[in-house]
């Protein structure tokens, strides 16, 4: 069952065979994932930007989506890509379910899929410019994991993409703990959304958080975070050093 | 100096608009073509049929445009006629999608796609270099779109009706011609709705003057004999 290949006599008229053997550039973009699992399963968080280049040019884009009952992912990098990879996964899903056996792809299972697809688009020098990160409860087990466009992937108990490797996985590898309750889970994640917001250029103020439990999926609708200009130190910073910032 | 390479390939500066308003959608674009820094054509129509309810906003490449309007009007043509009944916009929109996503290598244009059916009512697709698809309640493209995001940030408002669509629109891309030397000419509008299509042309003595634009006259004599006969000197 070839999943990715349905309409090979469409692809013909619509894609040409040449020219697909190199590396691309992206065009629209999404910046930081963040996710987390806590007690009852896994939160991620992102913000709903698609920059164009320098330009903040679409801002209610939808990172965050979920997989099947039992996974969420959520997408940085070029958005057109993970509309595609959203119709593989789709399909992935579809035909499970068509197997009508009781079984469902788990999340450990959709996340080996995805680093698949991941690693040989890269092998053919024609990668799927994402970095994922796909979280999940089954039975019991949750599982939160990251693939990028290069194929490296890896589970974690806190995983971030983008910038939001260096800005919040600091912040998590100091404030994460087993059994953090949804609530602790969520400031979590607002603080490192926050510190995002004020030092990622391509960062818009309003994000997404989703969260996946044994129960089910929930993403939250968008909401904006405040942020804290009103420091003593920001009033008057040349004072004494014209020119200076 | 550069003299203006007549074998650079014709790109459509451009700006081009899409709005939804109650009840259906407008799209709007000027009207010039450029080759390198010659016009090559300054009464475009970007504008572009697709089926009778869905139209296309063109923008970069002329050629990429204009082949990819083509196919999907060809693959749309044959959809219509197995559906027995109008295409909905959605399809259109994803058709320009394919073509533009599995190109990407190749293609250099920004479309907007935007029209009227009976189970979505108006819709706007915007799909950028890339082959991104986002389904928006207004959308601008092309070069002279960058001076148009204050412009809509401030002005676009939800429910508007027709007429305040349709000069909403205008408005802005008369705007974006005055600052963007790859756009120019004339404005077209193009309206979407239930009652069918109606194409409006805005010729640029219709238009409202901006900062710095004078009122056109017809010759320096004109008002030589009007007022002060004598001229600035310093």
């Amino acid at each position: 069952m070839n999943v990715a290949d349905s309409a090979p006599a469409m692809n013909n008229l619509l894609a040409s065979n040449a020219d697909s053997q190199r590396t691309l550039y992206p065009y629209v973009t999404g910046t930081s994932v963040v996710g987390i699992k806590y007690k009852d399963g896994i939160l991620l968080a992102a913000d709903m930007g698609g920059s164009y280049g320098s330009t903040l040019r679409y801002k209610t884009v939808e990172r965050l989506k979920s997989v099947g009952k039992h996974s969420i992912i959520g997408a940085s990098g070029e958005i057109s890509d993970f509309q595609e990879i959203m119709r593989y996964l789709d399909e992935l899903i579809l035909y499970d379910n068509m197997w009508d056996d009781g079984n469902s792809l788990g999340p450990k299972e959709v996340h080996n899929y995805l680093t698949r697809v991941m690693y040989n688009r890269r092998n053919k020098f024609n990668p799927l410019w994402n970095s994922l990160v796909l979280g999940g409860v089954k039975n019991g087990q949750k599982h939160l994991g990251t693939v990028n466009m290069i194929g490296v992937h890896y589970e974690d108990n806190h995983v971030a993409t983008g910038f939001g490797n260096h800005l919040a996985r600091p912040i998590l590898r100091d404030e994460w703990h087993e059994n953090l309750t949804f609530e602790e889970g969520v400031k979590l994640l607002e603080k490192c959304m926050r510190v995002l917001l004020y030092r990622d250029r391509s960062a818009v103020n309003k994000l997404q958080i989703a969260r996946i439990t044994e129960d089910g999926v929930a993403v939250f609708p968008p909401y904006s975070l405040k942020t804290f200009w009103n420091f003593n130190a920001f009033q008057n910073p040349t004072v004494g050093a014209e020119g200076s910032w | 100096m550069d003299s203006g390479d007549v074998n650079a390939p014709h790109s459509m500066g451009t700006t081009i608009i899409g709005v939804t308003y109650d009840g259906g959608v407008v799209l709007g674009a000027d009207s010039r073509t450029s080759t390198g820094m010659y016009v090559a054509n300054r009464a475009s129509d970007k504008i572009t049929q697709l089926t009778d309810n869905v139209y296309v906003c063109r923008s970069g490449s002329a050629a990429d445009s204009q082949i990819v309007s083509d196919y999907v009007r060809y693959f749309l043509h044959q959809h219509t006629i197995q559906l027995g009944q109008p295409s909905t916009v959605k399809v259109a929109a994803n058709l320009v999608r394919l073509l533009s996503y599995n190109n990407k290598n190749m293609l250099q244009t920004g479309l907007i796609v935007g029209g009227w059916d009976k189970y979505e009512g108006g819709k706007i697709y915007g799909i950028p270099l890339g082959g991104t698809v986002l389904e928006l309640p207004f959308t601008i493209g092309g070069s002279g779109s960058s001076y148009l995001y204050g412009f809509f940030d401030q002005a676009w408002k939800e429910g508007m009706t027709r007429e305040e669509a349709e000069q909403l629109v205008v408005k802005a891309v008369s705007l974006a011609i005055a600052r963007d030397g790859a756009s120019g000419g004339v404005v077209r509008t193009v309206t979407i709705n239930k009652d069918g299509v109606t194409r409006k042309f805005y010729p640029g003595d219709t238009l409202p003057l901006w900062h710095e634009e004078m009122e056109p006259q017809n010759s320096l004599l004109d008002t030589l004999s009007a007022a002060s006969p004598e001229p600035m000197v310093s």
